[in-house]
Formats: structure tokens, sequence, C-alpha cells
């Protein structure tokens, strides 16, 4: 199955800048369906981002994140040819991961 | 009783309405889109042709960087690999999609809608795909959710850049349709007494809410749009229905016959102008 | 002057009492008019495909006050139903020369 993430992270040498978009729903479970059942919640709980092998961003998430959520920030550090691990789970266990290369 | 009443005033109606004396009993297109054109080239000196298929991000600095940003991870990436999975994945009797339009499917979205002579209505790309799904044995999807987005998004996409190219044969039913849509698209409609130009041909740039609106030029080339709003992809159909649920009007249903002649009035409207979709909005 | 004055000052008593007389409580059928007549005016609307979701949403509103036994109620939101619904027929018979004013020429 095609990975839920697709990321693009540059390095300029000093600072890599991360963008990621992430496919999940991020039901909240407090929205109703048309026949009035309450969708249950299902989102991711925690996010994270590691470069060698330290955890350069990590997100707590909730119901609050809207579906497909897309990040980006910055870590000082890394370089051209590293490898970015990025990894998710959800309130159900689901998890996903894939690692890309920091261009 | 009712019915002598209304007959009397349609007659009256009829007398005091012929002969007219603005409009030209043939409807017009080039004239109308030349003088459509002009109008907002006029509006917005700055802004090039090409600019207004962008919508409210040509309207707006602020939301135009925002969205330049965006679009290096578009929203609707996911919708559009969809689609295309789905555009070349056979039907159960092993035909394609492909095998129903020109050019197997791949750069024809600008052509959009047509007059189909033959049948003596306007079809769209959302109407010719159900019925090439139909037409091999398959259900057709609906107009208003995300199957018929994520494929009118991969045909989309694949006319990136080229310029619609509407054609309205020289006959009295084609320019009929194109009457009618004109029509439609000026008409009033909703407890909020709303025509689609109030919003997108008074006042684009100027907000609604918190939505900055979009001008009408262009406003069919950047669809199938994925809307923040909807936190998904939505077609043609599902714009103009919520439109017009929203100036609290009834809505038809999805390809009824009046908006499938707005959609052929607005995208000839746009002639000459690059289909930019499948696009994001807020 | 004073009798023209007394006059008028019966004449509009006796108009406000009728008035309110009249507002008496509204029975079922009293509802059930009112309500008949809002959705043939909404059928008439429909004919011209050009309702308007606040005429359906009163129409509903009028038909739960029904059920719940406020006849008073049920029968002006009913009447405003009917109203809504005639404004919506209005609009779309005089837009059909009306849209020309918004025309680009």
């Amino acid at each position: 199955m095609a990975s839920t993430i697709r990321v693009r992270a540059t390095s300029n040498g000093d600072i890599t800048e991360v963008q990621a978009l992430i496919q999940h729903p991020m039901d909240s479970g407090f929205v109703k369906d048309a026949q009035g059942a309450v969708i249950p919640a299902h989102f991711i709980r925690e996010l994270t981002f590691e470069h060698d092998g330290k955890a350069v961003f990590t997100a707590d998430w909730g119901p609050a994140v809207s579906k497909d959520p897309y990040i980006k920030f910055s870590f000082k550090g890394g370089k051209k040819g590293d490898d970015l691990k990025i990894g998710w789970v959800d309130n159900k266990g689901a998890t996903d991961a894939t690692v890309a290369k920091i261009l | 009783m009712r019915k002598w009443i209304s007959l009397v005033s349609a007659a009256l109606a009829l007398a005091f309405a012929a002969p007219p004396a603005i409009a030209a009993d043939t409807p017009d297109p080039l004239a109308d889109a030349k003088a459509f054109q002009k109008y907002f080239t006029t509006k917005f000196p700055k802004l090039k042709l090409e600019d207004f298929v962008n919508g409210p991000y040509s309207m707006n600095e602020d939301l135009y960087k925002q969205w330049q940003e965006k679009e290096q991870f578009p929203p609707y990436e996911f919708a559009l690999e969809a689609g295309k999975e789905m555009f070349a994945t056979p039907f159960r009797n092993g035909k394609t999609y492909g095998d129903c339009f020109p050019n197997q499917g791949i750069g024809i979205r600008q052509n959009y809608p047509y007059f189909d002579e033959k049948e003596g209505k306007v079809i769209t790309l959302e109407l010719a795909l159900n019925r090439c799904r139909e037409a091999n044995g398959e259900p057709p999807f609906s107009y208003v959710k995300d199957e018929m987005a994520s494929l009118t998004a991969y045909m989309a996409f694949t006319s990136r850049g080229k310029p619609f190219d509407i054609k309205i044969p020289d006959e009295r039913r084609a320019l009929e349709a194109y009457q009618k849509g004109k029509e439609y698209f000026y008409t009033r409609r909703g407890q909020l007494n709303f025509s689609c130009a109030t919003c997108h041909v008074q006042e684009p740039g100027e907000r609604i809410r918190a939505e900055v609106l979009a001008p009408a030029l262009g406003i069919m080339n950047a669809l199938p749009i994925y809307r923040s709003e909807w936190s998904g992809m939505g077609t043609t159909s599902r714009r103009l229905v919520t439109c017009n649920s929203q100036t609290r009007a009834v809505p038809i249903n999805p390809q009824d016959e009046e908006y499938r002649d707005v959609e052929y009035y607005l995208s000839y409207m746009s002639n000459g102008l690059p289909i930019s979709g499948p696009g994001a909005r807020p | 002057m004073k009798n023209l004055t007394s006059n008028m000052m019966l004449i509009a008593t006796l108009l406000i009492s009728g008035a309110t007389f009249a507002r008496a409580a509204s029975s079922e059928a009293d509802f059930k008019a009112a309500y008949a007549a809002a959705e043939a005016a909404n059928k008439e609307a429909a004919g011209l495909r050009n309702q308007w979701t606040t005429t359906a949403a009163t129409l509903a509103a009028a038909k739960k006050s029904a059920d719940s036994g406020d006849f008073d109620q049920a029968v002006t939101q009913s009447r405003e139903a009917e109203a809504l619904a005639k404004a919506s027929v209005f609009q779309a018979t005089s837009e059909k020369e009306r849209w020309k004013d918004l025309e680009i020429r």
C-alpha cells in the first residue's frame, strides 16, 4: 500500500526545512454522520521526525487537528543526502513510517 | 381562475417585452466573451489574462503568498493520485475510461463542456465520465463525492496550461443552451437574492464573511478544487450545489440542464485562459 | 370635532378588539388550512425551480409546532412559510426579465 506520508526536506547547509503532508482521516470523535451516529475518533496520536538517531520534531496530537494534516518546520543540522525518518501512531494503534533523503 | 390570471399576465408581459431595445434576438457568444473579458481586465489592470484562473489568490497578495507555499505540497495530491489510479484501472469488461474519450482521455479537459448536436444537449466532463461508466456496465458515481472529484482532478491535471477551447456550433439549440446558461448566471435566487454575478461580477476581490471572492473570469479553470472548507476535493457539481444552498436556494440536481448550461456559458467566457486544475481554495 | 375623535376612538377600539378576538387560540383546522396554503405556494415555486431553503425549514418548524399541540405557533409559522414561498415565486417571475440588469455588455 502506498505510504501515507509525503515529505520534502531541503538543507541550506545550516538549517533543514521540512514539509510533510500526511493522509489520515483525523476524525475527532465529535462529528455525527447523516444517520446521527457518532463517527468514532480516529486520529494520529504521535508524529516523530528523526535525524541521526535523534528526534528533531515530535508532535502529540489530538482531535483538534484536521484531516490530511500538513506540517512545516525547520531544524538545525542535517545535510544533503542524510536520512530523515518519519513515523506516526494513531489512537487505534495503526502506524506508518517512511524514510526520506534530505535534498 | 389562477391560470387565467397568469395567462393574462404572461400576455401583458410579452406585449411589454417585445421588441427588446438592447439585447439582440440571436445571442452573440463571441461578442459576449469579448465584453466579459474586457470587464475584468479593466477592473484589474495589473493582472495578466492568465492570472484570473487563480481566483482569490490573484485578488489578495497575502493569500497569494500562502497559496504559493501550499502549492509545493498541494492538498489535492491524494485525490490526484487516486484519480490517476482509477483512470488506469479497467472496468469489469476489460475496457478503460480512455476508450470512451478522444486521445485516450489525456489532455482533453479544455474541450468540455461541448454541445452534442445529435442529442441536442450540453455534455460536461462529469456527465461524459458517468456515461462512460454506464456504457461499460458500471454504476455511475455521485456527482458530488470523492470518486468523481478524483477522476476529474486527474483529467484536469493532464490538461494543465492548455487554454479553454469551448465551441458553440452556430445552430439554434446550442445558442439556446448558451443563452440559458447566461441567464442562469445573472438570475438572482434564494432568500439572499444573489445571482452568481452578484458575487463574482460585482464583487470579485471583496469579502463575503471571511472569504475573498473570485472573479467569474477563469472561475471554471481551476476545478475540481480541494477546499479547506470541505477538507476534501469537490467537483464542479458540488460547488454549484453548495453555491445555491449558500444563497438559501434549494439546489436542483447535479448535472441538471441549468447547471450544465451555466458551466457551458462560464467555460466559453474563459476561452483562451489556461486550465489550472486541479486547484486548492480556502 | 370631539364627536369625530370619539367616533374614531370607538372604531379603533372595535378594530383592535376584533383583531385580538381573531387572535384567540388557533385550532388544528386553522393550522391545516394555513399549512396547505403554504405548501401550495411552495409547490408553485418548485414548478419554477426556485424554492428557498428557508421555506422548507419554516414549513418543518410549523409541522413540529402542530405536532406538539401549539397551533398558534404553527399557524404563525405556516403563514411565514407561505410568505417566503410567495416571495420566491415573485423572484422567479420578475428575474425572467430583471437578470438583464446585471449582464455585462
